[in-house]
């Protein structure tokens, strides 16, 4: 067998076209697919015009809540581009230098700072209808957040005062005075007092006020956790099952590792295989010298050989620019090594069916992207019989085991490593044994 | 003389299709054998277990596959690899002792030394099926079997091919091969094996088969061997 992998890599060696494609294709497609899994839409550029004046705030209760805080907030969602005039920003979006521009009108801290009405921003759009989309649906979203933001605000000084109602003091309100007595505080006051009072009319009516005003404390405390609410009815608890939570960025990275080790070890293996059948060596290497089992785990082996070597010299460039625990990394060369493995077996069956080079490589190539693209299917994106199916193909072909398997060493999710290994250690017992019977039958077919 | 090679009672069977049916034979050492045939009469299907490519559905074939040297009619050979590094790996797979040793005597032989870092794809038809041939005897097998190894050569290749080849049988290797070519049968085998419908049906020399079919002046092998088929078709026919 060392004598046939040697010949095969010095074919290689000589064949650089087919190894520069080789190299380059899959890592390029896996870059792809991890960048657009990992990365939001780019930010679109917008003009803003700011008519408001400078350091201009908005006093609510006792805060002074500055303007150009939430304006900030609102701009972070775009890659914003001051301009002195609404003229200005009209003359961009027409040229199409913006996307779109937001116009500040002067009046709006006066606006919000009144309570009564609502500030309103002006946003002028160019472009298609999908810019339109992007642009509306990121600055509403920004939007939605900085009322939010402001809407706490608001809460805080209304809770400033309603503790200023219950417990007594100025609590900084505007006009008050340090001594004000607290709702909370009279039934104790009253009922001194009612306690000298002589039964009649007045005592039954100073009694009335102190019921009163427990009653009225005992309300705007609650009153105060109701506006908790009401700021924000409905907030996010996350409950994850089993397993760890996978950032986005190293799962893509795992999704670049599996697409390349996918794609060199499955087209090697099956173009390698096809390769001796197409230049007639293959009857001559099976009739006593090297036995069909042996040749099938050398096309094996080498496709996982270099389709490792590819994909471990890709994940350690990744590595440079995505944060990977390192402690792990005989984990991922454990999972890369036993996904690599299923591959190239997954190769060798389909070079056994295929009778050229070609046809195996396009076979490989018309199989392996679907398989990876069903694999990445979430739940819930499709009906449910739908995903059944294509769970069911998912888990007779090495992709999805080698996407688990990976996830759970690079980023320690679920199913367990040890799952995802069995999984994988089965389909590579499976496709080499579809490999071996493909063999026999196109030799004597 | 004991014989290089025992075939008895060989028959294949491919589903329905009969290709071989109880063939027999031996071969002496050195001797060149010729299996002709019309198509389809099982040449290729002999030659291939004889070489150990294939099982045969029943009989016994007197040698392993190793001790066979082996010459498919399509070159079979790794384009990539110059001529040297084919021999080298076929060397290698063989188990030999001192497999440059044994390149270097083959190159000698085929008369390709000149040639012997060429890449095989960029050889003449003729050279490249001189290395196929070098590569089935690299190991000094005591059987060669080539299967139509002339077929895609002019005549002036074909007469090179056949020069290694009957020094390599002077020198005691036991060649059987397939031909298309009446007059290369004619030329080259001490003894013709004929074939039809799988049935062996001459097993004798050239000369006793021009004897036993006579014809006009310029009579040939060819004619001869056609002769003897339509002999053999013509009392079917009567019965039918």
């Amino acid at each position: 067998m060392r004598s046939l992998l040697v010949k095969d890599l010095l074919i290689l060696r000589r064949s650089r076209l087919l190894v520069g494609l080789l190299v380059v294709y899959p890592v390029a497609i896996a870059l792809l697919i991890g960048l657009a899994i990992s990365r939001s839409p780019q930010r679109p550029r917008v003009a803003i015009v700011d008519e408001t004046p400078p350091g201009e705030t908005v006093r609510v209760g006792t805060q002074q809540v500055e303007v150009s805080r939430y304006a900030k907030q609102v701009f972070s969602q775009v890659d914003p581009v001051s301009v002195a005039t609404r003229r200005e920003a009209l003359e961009k979006v027409t040229s199409a230098e913006v996307l779109a521009a937001v116009v500040i009108p002067p009046d709006l801290v006066a606006k919000v700072g009144s309570g009564t009405s609502q500030g309103e921003l002006e946003v002028i759009f160019n472009g298609d209808a999908l810019e339109q989309s992007l642009v509306d649906s990121q600055l509403r979203s920004a939007l939605a957040q900085a009322n939010l933001g402001f809407s706490e605000q608001i809460q805080a000084a209304t809770a400033q005062a309603i503790d200023s109602l219950v417990r007594g003091g100025s609590g900084g309100l505007p006009g008050a005075s340090e001594s004000l007595i607290g709702l909370e505080r009279i039934p104790a006051v009253l009922g001194r007092v009612i306690a000298r009072t002589p039964p009649g009319a007045d005592r039954e009516a100073l009694s009335r006020v102190a019921d009163f005003a427990s009653f009225a404390a005992q309300n705007l405390v609650l009153s105060k956790r109701v506006l908790g609410t009401v700021g924000q009815p409905i907030k996010i608890h996350s409950t994850l099952l089993h397993g760890r939570r996978t950032p986005l960025n190293t799962f893509a990275v795992v999704v670049a590792l599996t697409i390349s080790l996918m794609f060199v070890a499955v087209l090697l293996a099956a173009g390698g295989l096809a390769a001796e059948r197409e230049e007639h060596t293959l009857n001559r290497l099976v009739r006593g010298l090297v036995s069909r089992e042996t040749l099938l785990l050398e096309k094996g082996l080498l496709g996982a050989g270099c389709s490792l070597v590819v994909g471990l010299a890709m994940l350690a460039g990744v590595g440079a620019f995505v944060s990977l625990d390192w402690s792990r990394a005989a984990l991922w060369l454990a999972a890369a090594a036993a996904a690599a493995l299923a591959f190239g077996a997954l190769g060798v069956a389909i070079g056994a069916l295929a009778r050229e080079v070609r046809a195996a490589s396009l076979l490989a190539f018309v199989l392996s992207l679907p398989l990876a693209l069903l694999a990445l299917v979430p739940s819930g994106a499709v009906g449910r019989g739908v995903y059944d199916v294509i769970g069911a193909i998912s888990f007779a072909f090495p992709f999805k085991a080698a996407l688990q398997g990976l996830d759970a060493a690079v980023n320690r999710s679920s199913p367990s490593l040890g799952v995802s290994l069995a999984h994988l250690a089965l389909l590579t017992i499976v496709f080499g044994a579809l490999a071996r019977v493909g063999l026999r039958r196109s030799q004597t077919a | 003389m004991s014989a290089a090679l025992r075939v008895e009672a060989l028959s294949k069977r491919y589903g329905r299709l009969q290709a071989l049916s109880d063939v027999s034979f031996e071969a002496a050492p050195g001797e060149l054998i010729a299996v002709i045939g019309p198509n389809g009469a099982g040449k290729t299907t002999l030659l291939s277990i004889i070489a150990g490519v294939q099982a045969p559905s029943s009989g016994t074939v007197s040698r392993a596959a190793r001790e066979v040297g082996w010459v498919p009619q399509q070159s079979a050979l790794y384009a990539k690899l110059s001529v040297a590094e084919n021999l080298e790996l076929f060397a290698r797979l063989e188990g030999l002792a001192d497999p440059p040793a044994a390149v270097a005597e083959m190159l000698a032989q085929a008369g390709l030394v000149e040639r012997a870092g060429d890449p095989v794809g960029r050889l003449s038809g003729g050279n490249r099926q001189r290395v196929n041939v070098a590569i089935g005897l690299i190991a000094d097998p005591p059987v060669l079997a080539l299967d139509e190894a002339s077929a895609a050569l002019d005549a002036a290749q074909r007469n090179r091919l056949w020069e290694f080849v009957a020094a390599r049988a002077a020198a005691g290797t036991a060649v059987i091969f397939s031909s298309h070519y009446g007059a290369e049968a004619q030329r080259h085998a001490d003894r013709l094996l004929i074939l039809s419908a799988g049935r062996l049906v001459y097993d004798g020399t050239p000369a006793e088969l021009l004897e036993r079919h006579p014809g006009p002046a310029g009579h040939d092998l060819e004619q001869a061997m056609l002769a003897l088929l339509a002999g053999l078709e013509a009392p079917a026919s009567a019965v039918a």
